[in-house]
């Protein structure tokens, strides 16, 4: 581990000024994650801003309906929020199938956002790869990448964001509000996360002087008829190799509104309303789920060890649009 | 024996010090003037270090040294004997010996700072310049590099088993594989060195599973006696026979504190846990054929494992298959394959949890190819003689076994359950045998009673959180009738009489053994004294005659002596004996082995490829059971083990760079809580007066063997797939 400076801040004006002016300056929360890399040596901030004291550390009703979630509240927190639980069930299930409960205690919502892939040649500084060292290679492709992308990949980075609250928040079309040197911006879920292209070192459209503050959740609750399957390697803690959360508006079986996003598959949470549109006034049946699933998957691409996701993302598709259904 | 304690279940007698932190483990002591030592380790598998580039990491305040290959002390490089009482044929590894690589991982460099965060970070400030040479790991790509050299005989072959294989009415021919496995002991490894200069000595702490394999080690390596060297280790946080071979965080210590004159601390970190030994890779190929009527005709076991380029580390695989079952025609082979890794080493049940998952495996293809039930066609099978040796066996209460765990289970009814559960959900059952080697090693011990009537027994074996101070306090209670508040039982020190390492299973058959008979031979000193002191009468009484309860001698004639009293009378402080036990002759008469019946209840989502176990019964047959509560925790912990065998673990080595990429326990997954579901353990009676005077047969290792099998079993028998090569992922599944 590097030698750096720790300050903790309570002014987002204050901490957003630090993240600006100071050299390679990287905000902690939980720490969960940043911690392991900069042991690692893969992150080596020179300042560690300290978020977790701003003043978002709560989970309140919005005026429009929806559900502001601050960004420094845990994901243990947010998941048993009795709000969350109720209107949001669907993140609940999400955030509690990540991880370990200890894990879950000092996780953030916000770090939840910015963690970064779990590749196992990203973690290994002796070892090529693009995102921690650009132009270095992607050691992934002929490696071992079970665990990485089927969709959205470049020829430069096959990782995946790992993460599995993120995956419910884009099926609820959420919107993260960031605080920066020139205010306060909101970005739709869909657009916050990014695909590696030729710029894998870059996971999201945050810029590196802007702090997320809240993340919103829109007065639509689909707490009836929804559904997150994750397909891990063991019960106990493992990222998804492929997950899905999938909610629904049924009337007489006949979809009013679907969506369907994947965890595990991409660089960052799959999601296709273009797709989701033409199942709109279409019964709730299997064939029409298998039509989805064909669809969401199109263009899917192997890459060895993780050929294997293409049908089980198709096959989890359909089990979790099932059990929406029938939930 | 009167058993107040032996056969009852005891707590841990260090238990309290454990769960409140007052256990001070090997990397807890803190020596005046400790400083701290980090390992800078090779990432590359083969080849050269051109240049060590160590200025930066020198310029930092607080970095006190670095040692690489180019300043090691000549006296060290000079000495040729770097081997332990473990070590395998070939050359053992020296730490930075000379400038070549021979594994990723390897250690190159140790950075000595004043605290540990420094050292750690002046480590990531070294650069290292490679020459690097093609290096291979896999086994499976270099299976034409097999090769005998170096390896042990197997049991001999006997009758024709091409033959009678080729005869066969039912017969399978099938190759299993499963990767490597790393121990990865809750406690990293870590030592701490003191080196007295005045008197030419080391003080070390070390975790290990045997203080004298380390003070061999430490000897051979600094040319020293073995009054000069003392190793302590009083307690250990888990092992799995990782530490039985001294590892190289020792070495680094012991030759950094002796340069520096300072005490040197080095402890391993989670990733560096990965840099040595595993349990090897293998591929195991199985032909067998049985008759119509399901009896054994053939068996052909070819066992293919991995080792490393500088030593032949050798398990017994394949011999378990020429011993579990009658069958007149066997065939055996062992070869080893040479790859750019670190040498395996011994994991809980070395060769029998690898040999008996195929064995165990093909025997249940082979039932259900012959249409018989897997029980069934094992009992038909049964060997009442070991064939490999042609000895009987010394006990095998292995019929009972299957007999307890089938009924426990509910075996023979499973398929009149209904197989499918909630839609999605494949119900499956498997079972499989397991058996482990019961062996007794020489194994001294001393007891020391004083007239306040404490009791003292000591000898240098380990407690790698088996409960060998619980039990050993639970035999001296009973031989010497002295109640265990009173005892204190003292282990991990090379001052203390030899015992052999903490492996095998065999440390209540060969320290408990020597526990009871230097306990014994403490009860006849006291009867002598008494006859001399007490009562001239009591003369012509025999030691077998006077039994001992509440520190009390009780006579035949009914005299009761109080043994503080009886002390306190012959004007004595206290007594002692020491002595050392070896093995009885007759042992060679026999075989002697553990066995179990092992069966399971899996689950498998049938789209989506999700396996679970809900439940695994294990019906152990391990002679006398000392203390009924560690022995089910020692089972307990290894079923979960096999489970993460059969599962989940696999060491990820990347064969381009050779380098492990899921050195961690995030990605290395093995089973935790949320993994085990119902786990039950039955202890099936069995008298064995023959394999030890205790007549306990050991159960670290018993509990794996087999686990793995009956789930891979169960899950053939969920999904109609058989999964050959382990782990049994969700994507083995999918077809
Ligand atoms: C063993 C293990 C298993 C796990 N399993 C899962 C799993 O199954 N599913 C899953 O979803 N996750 C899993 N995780 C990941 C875990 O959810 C993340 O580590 C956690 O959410 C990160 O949150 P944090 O607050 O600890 O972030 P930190 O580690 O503090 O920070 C992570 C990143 O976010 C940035 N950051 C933090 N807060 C802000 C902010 N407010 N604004 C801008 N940037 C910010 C930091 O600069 C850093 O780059 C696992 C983690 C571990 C270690
Ligand atoms: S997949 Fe991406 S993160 Fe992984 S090695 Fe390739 S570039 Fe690096």
């Amino acid at each position: 581990m590097n030698d750096f400076n720790y300050s903790r801040f309570v002014d987002i004006g204050q901490a957003v000024d630090d993240l600006t002016k100071k050299n390679y300056a990287k905000p902690i929360a939980g720490g969960t994650n940043l911690l392991d890399l900069m042991k690692y040596r893969v992150e080596n901030p020179h300042y560690l801003l300290d978020v977790n004291r701003l003043p978002y550390r709560e989970i309140v009703e919005a005026s429009n309906g929806g559900l502001r979630l601050g960004a420094m509240v845990t994901n243990a927190d947010t998941a048993y929020h009795s709000l969350v639980e109720k209107n949001y069930p669907l993140l609940s299930k999400a955030i509690l199938s990540g991880a370990s409960a200890q894990l879950r205690n000092a996780a953030t919502n916000g770090g939840n956002l910015m963690q970064r892939t779990r590749c196992y040649y990203f973690y290994d500084t002796a070892t090529p790869c693009n995102k921690r060292e650009p132009g270095s290679g992607c050691s992934a492709f002929g490696g071992f990448n079970r665990i990485h992308a089927i969709l959205g990949t470049s020829d430069t980075c096959i990782a995946t964001h790992p993460s599995d609250m993120c995956v419910a928040l884009a099926a609820l079309d959420a919107e993260i509000v960031v605080q920066g040197g020139e205010g306060e911006r909101r970005i739709p879920i869909l657009e916050f996360h990014r695909l590696p292209g030729d710029t894998p070192q870059k996971d999201n459209h945050l810029k590196s002087n802007e702090i997320i503050t809240f993340i919103d959740l829109p007065a639509e609750t689909y707490n009836q008829n929804f559904a997150y399957i994750k397909v891990r390697d063991r019960p106990s803690y493992a990222f998804a190799l492929v997950s899905v959360a999938a909610a629904m508006k049924l009337t007489d079986n006949r979809i009013e509104n679907i969506r369907v996003a994947l965890g595990g598959v991409s660089h960052k949470p799959w999601r296709l309303p273009q797709v989701e549109e033409k199942f709109v006034g279409k019964e709730a049946n299997n064939e029409n789920f298998e039509q989805l699933a064909e669809e969401l998957l199109d263009g899917a691409q192997g890459f060895g060890d993780n050929d294997f996701k293409i049908k089980l993302a198709h096959k989890t598709i359909i089990r979790a649009l099932n059990e929406a259904r029938t939930l | 024996m009167d058993t107040a304690y032996i056969g009852k279940s005891r707590k841990r007698v260090d238990g309290v010090k454990k769960v409140t932190g007052s256990a001070t483990y090997a990397g807890e002591f803190k020596p005046e003037g400790l400083v701290h030592g980090y390992v800078v380790n090779s990432t590359i598998a083969n080849g050269k270090i051109v240049a060590i580039h160590t200025g930066k990491a020198k310029m930092i305040d607080g970095v006190l040294d670095i040692f690489t290959h180019e300043n090691l002390p000549d006296d060290v490089r000079q000495n040729v004997d770097y081997t332990d009482p473990l070590s395998p044929p070939g050359h053992p590894f020296r730490p930075l010996y000379n400038d070549q690589v021979l594994y990723n991982g390897q250690p190159i460099a140790l950075v000595v700072a004043e605290s540990f965060e420094l050292a750690r970070y002046a480590a990531g400030l070294v650069e290292v310049e490679y020459l690097a040479e093609e290096c291979t790991t896999d086994i499976k790509k270099n299976m034409g590099n097999a090769t005998t050299e170096g390896v042990e005989d197997t049991a001999p072959d006997r009758g024709n088993a091409e033959l009678s294989y080729a005869n066969a009415a039912v017969k399978i021919d099938v190759e299993y594989s499963q990767p490597r496995h790393y121990h990865n002991p809750m406690e990293p490894h870590v030592s701490i060195a003191e080196w007295n200069a005045k008197t030419q000595s080391f003080k070390i702490y070390d975790k290990v599973q045997g203080v004298n394999s380390s003070q061999e080690y430490i000897c051979g390596i600094f040319n020293l006696d073995t009054e000069n060297v003392q190793i302590l280790s009083p307690y250990v946080g888990g092992g799995f026979g990782s530490g039985l071979r001294p590892q190289y965080q020792l070495f680094l210590a012991a030759m950094a504190a002796r340069e520096l004159q300072r005490p040197v601390k080095v402890s391993l970190t989670r990733r560096q846990m990965f840099s040595f030994g595993h349990r090897p890779a293998c591929i195991q190929q199985l032909q067998m054929g049985a008759s119509k009527e399901g009896k054994l005709k053939s068996i052909i076991h070819k066992a293919y494992g991995e080792t490393s380029k500088f030593e032949k580390y050798n398990e017994t695989i394949v011999d378990w298959s020429g011993m579990m079952y009658q069958c007149d025609n066997v065939k055996l082979e062992y070869r080893l394959i040479p790859v750019n890794v670190y040498t395996p080493m011994d994991m809980r049940a070395p060769g029998g949890a690898t040999g008996m998952f195929a064995l165990e495996c093909a025997m249940d293809e082979l039932a259900i190819k012959a249409n018989i039930d897997p029980l069934e066609f094992r009992l038909l099978n049964y060997a009442d003689k070991d064939q490999n040796e042609d000895k009987p066996f010394s006990s095998k209460e292995l019929r009972e076994c299957y007999r307890q765990a089938a009924s426990h289970f509910g075996w023979y009814n499973r398929h009149t359950k209904t197989q499918i559960k909630d839609d999605s959900i494949l119900v499956g059952y498997g079972m499989a045998t397991g058996c482990w080697e019961a062996m007794q090693q020489k194994s001294s011990a001393k007891a020391v009673l004083t007239s306040s009537g404490k009791l003292v027994v000591s000898s240098s074996t380990a407690d790698i959180g088996t409960g060998t101070y619980t039990v050993m306090s639970q035999i001296a209670g009973d031989t010497l009738g002295i109640a265990m508040e009173e005892i204190t039982f003292q282990l991990g020190d090379t001052s203390l009489p030899k015992a052999p390492i903490e492996g095998g299973s065999w440390t209540v058959s060969s320290v408990g053994s020597a526990v009871k008979a230097v306990c014994n031979h403490l009860k006849k000193q006291l009867i002598d004294l008494a006859k001399v002191n007490v009562d001239e009468d009591l003369d012509h009484v025999n030691y077998d005659e006077v039994s001992c309860t509440d520190g009390t001698l009780l006579f035949p004639n009914g005299t009761l002596i109080n043994m503080s009293t009886l002390l306190l009378t012959a004007g004595l402080d206290s007594i002692e004996a020491e002595n050392a036990l070896e093995p009885e002759v007759r042992q060679e008469q026999y075989s002697s082995y553990a066995h179990s019946c092992v069966m399971v209840e899996v689950h498998v989502d049938k789209d989506l490829g999700m396996i679970t176990v809900p439940r695994v019964t294990s019906a152990i047959a391990g002679g006398r059971i000392i203390n009924p509560k560690t022995a089910e925790s020692q089972i307990l912990g290894a079923i979960t083990w096999g489970i993460g065998m059969a599962l989940e673990e696999e060491g990820m080595i990347d064969d381009r760079s050779g380098r492990i990429m899921n050195a961690n326990l995030a990605e290395y997954h093995m089973a935790v809580h949320a993994d085990v579901q119902q786990l039950n353990v039955l202890f099936v009676e069995e008298h064995d007066d023959i394999v030890n005077p205790l007549g306990a047969k050991g159960l670290g290792e018993i509990g794996i063997v087999g686990v793995a099998s009956a789930i891979a079993n169960a899950v053939f028998d969920a999904s109609g797939k058989r999964v050959r090569n382990l782990p049994i992922t969700l994507d083995k599944l999918l077809e």
